[in-house]
């Protein structure tokens, strides 16, 4: 399936070709996502933490792309399914890694764990495990940029699986009625867990939401960092400078099954097969063999990335947990 | 000087007072705008303080509620007028999972200074679906704050210090409280949340009840006087945080109690309170710890049969004197 590029949008600025360096900071972001949920994968196999572990694997163009489009201040919210997210908006593969080991040194000291990564200080405003439910909080936090004119835009991710749920419309609607600056995006990745889309939605096409509250839509594939930066980018502009919400529909694929106890029923190998051929990282390696880059310095760049999510995982290991005394302290703020 | 003025009032009092002193408190919520609010708490806010900050919403109560918990998540300061606390059910997603948790699922990072607040309790002749008791719900959960006055000065106070705590606050209005006529000082107060209070004085037993229940437990401590027993009503205002020291202290006195709850038995309150009272007065207690609740079923609509599912004075005088085997 490939998405069809919606009328409804405005005209999209030519895209710019970026140089280099930019170009490499989105492979290594995107790679780093890669490893960082490979290295967790293996450690979740051998027992290092528990809980529910969701993989993002081969959709990391959607997250470092349009997280690409903000301002260091602007907001992101995020499902529990957010470990790229939250890398892409800054934060470090040692805090994720060590809050998904469940220890003191993670973003939310341990508490959170994989699917609650939080980090205030770069407007990582969380991972969030109930379907939908923070699509409210988006526009909450939206109405608040308007309410103060910081000229902030929040970003709001889910999945296909929220569109049927009431709280994926009232945000939506609120947003609309108030034209707060924020952009919903819908990573399609074709599947609410095991149902396939035509099982879930009466209408596929989840941009088309757009129409009925007024707002502005747009549709894409995710796999081209560059493509996602750049129409994400347009949404963000018309959210900052035209206060208008954005609803953006990108047609993904996740490599592995919805957690870590999937078996994978519901779709063929050949079905993801056909997907792992346009993986976004093996593109954006592309980008940086057409850009002129040494293979040299890509390689560089792999090692680099095999170093930090190497060191992440060691500091993760070797890092303490919370007291149970100290447990208290957040359930009220005295 | 001591004012006379109606709950309502009060209430109306606390918001514009703290709204004038930060610009960061809005108020939000259906009707509250244009409306002047559905029970008319709200009026003149917008007139006030304008659209801006004063702010009627669709009615999407799963939404709006999410928009204050999101907006106190980034720095500002909501109030979230529920209509009334019966459509909360529909934001409980929003109430249980984000607002009371965000803080510690966060790590500590993120604080959630929001009211929601609205009336609550059975009205007249509402039936089944509008004449609810929901603190118990809301007080069932770590992370909520649950606050009931029952008159207009602890309304007021009450109300200013829920504003300026720094934790998701459930501010919950007797719903037939808001005519209720009573005195306010003049000026600046405020009255802390966790604060019990002794609204009567006695000594032959002691009466725990909250919101409208404290004006059917002064009525039946009249009531008793006029036989010769003062019963002690003391009145918890804060569900949770729970005063219990202040129960504690009049039980051990008075080594009776009875606790008035208009909501269901079931989990109630008064179950925890009754709970409390039994193991730290237990030495002291010369009667098992008696409570009178809610009828354990839906609300009716008929006149005569919700009238018997509610607490009142004659019940209440005669469970107090089971209480002093006066029966």
């Amino acid at each position: 399936m490939s998405a069809i590029e919606s009328e409804a949008s405005e005209p999209h600025q030519a895209p710019r070709t970026p140089d280099k360096t930019t170009l490499a900071r989105y492979y290594h972001q995107m790679l780093a996502i890669r490893r960082m949920e490979e290295a967790l994968a293996k450690a979740y196999a051998l027992r290092k933490f528990g809980g529910f572990l969701h993989l993002y694997i081969g959709q990391e163009a959607v997250a470092v792309g349009a997280i690409a489009a903000l301002k260091p201040d602007d907001y992101v919210i995020a499902t529990y399914r957010e470990h790229a997210h939250a890398y892409a908006k800054g934060m470090s593969a040692k805090e994720i890694i060590a809050e998904l080991y469940g220890k003191e040194t993670g973003c939310s000291k341990g508490l959170g764990g994989s699917m609650h990564l939080f980090a205030a200080d770069k407007g990582f405003l969380g991972g969030y495990g109930i379907v939908g439910g923070h699509i409210p909080l988006a526009a909450g936090t939206a109405f608040a940029s308007k309410y103060r004119g910081d000229g902030r835009v929040t970003l709001c991710f889910f999945g296909d699986g929220s569109v049927p749920q009431g709280a994926f419309h009232e945000g939506v609607a609120l947003a609309a009625l108030w034209r707060l600056p924020v952009v919903f995006i819908c990573e399609n990745n074709l599947y609410s867990m095991g149902t396939p889309l035509y099982r879930s939605l009466s209408v596929a096409d989840v941009s088309q939401k757009a129409l009925g509250y007024g707002i502005a839509r747009d549709r894409f594939d995710g796999d081209d960092v560059l493509r996602v930066r750049d129409r994400i980018a347009e949404a963000v502009r018309r959210a900052r400078s035209e206060s208008i919400p954005t609803l953006v529909e990108i047609i993904t694929y996740r490599f592995r099954g919805h957690s870590m106890s999937d078996a994978g029923l519901y779709r063929t190998k050949e079905e993801v097969e056909e997907w792992k051929k346009r993986d976004p990282i093996a593109y954006g390696r592309d980008l940086l063999v057409r850009a002129k880059m040494d293979e040299k310095d890509i390689v560089a760049i792999e090692q680099k990335v095999a170093e930090e999510i190497e060191e992440a995982v060691k500091f993760a290991e070797e890092s303490p947990e919370l007291a149970f005394e100290k447990l208290s302290e957040f359930t009220y703020k005295e | 000087m001591p004012r006379t003025v109606a709950f309502r009032e009060a209430l109306n009092e606390a918001m514009a007072e703290e709204m004038e002193k930060d610009d960061r408190i809005f108020l939000m919520g259906e009707e509250v705008g244009y409306y002047d609010g559905a029970y008319k708490v709200s009026k003149g806010l917008l007139k006030k303080f304008g659209e801006k900050r004063v702010i009627d919403t669709p009615i999407a109560e799963g939404g709006f509620v999410g928009v204050g918990i999101g907006a106190a998540m980034v720095g500002l300061r909501p109030i979230i007028e529920l209509m009334t606390w019966n459509f909360s059910f529909v934001a409980a997603d929003q109430l249980i999972n984000n607002a009371a948790k965000i803080r510690q699922m966060s790590g500590g990072q993120f604080t959630l200074p929001v009211v929601f607040r609205g009336p609550g309790g059975s009205a007249h002749m509402l039936a089944a679906q509008h004449s609810q008791s929901t603190e118990a719900l809301w007080a069932h959960v770590p992370g909520l704050k649950v606050v009931m006055p029952a008159n207009p000065k602890d309304a007021k106070g009450l109300l200013k210090s829920a504003i300026r705590d720094d934790n998701p606050v459930v501010f919950i209005e007797g719903e037939v409280l808001y005519a209720d006529q009573g005195e306010i000082p003049d000026g600046e107060y405020t009255i802390p949340l966790g604060v019990a209070e002794v609204k009567r004085p006695g000594t032959d037993l002691t009466i725990i009840g909250w919101s409208k229940m404290v004006k059917i437990a002064l009525a039946t401590a009249e009531a008793l006087a006029a036989e010769g027993i003062e019963a002690e009503v003391v009145d918890p205002r804060t569900i949770r945080p729970l005063d219990e020291e202040l129960l504690v202290q009049s039980v051990s006195k008075t080594k009776r109690c009875l606790i008035l709850e208009e909501g269901w038995p079931f989990n109630g309150v008064g179950a925890e309170i009754a709970y409390r009272i039994g193991r730290r007065c237990f030495d002291d207690l010369d009667a098992p710890v008696e409570r009178l609740t809610g009828a354990d079923m839906p609300m009716p609509y008929n006149h005569h049969l919700e009238q018997q599912c509610i607490p009142d004075v004659p019940r209440a005088v005669a469970a107090a004197k089971k209480l002093l085997y006066l029966e």
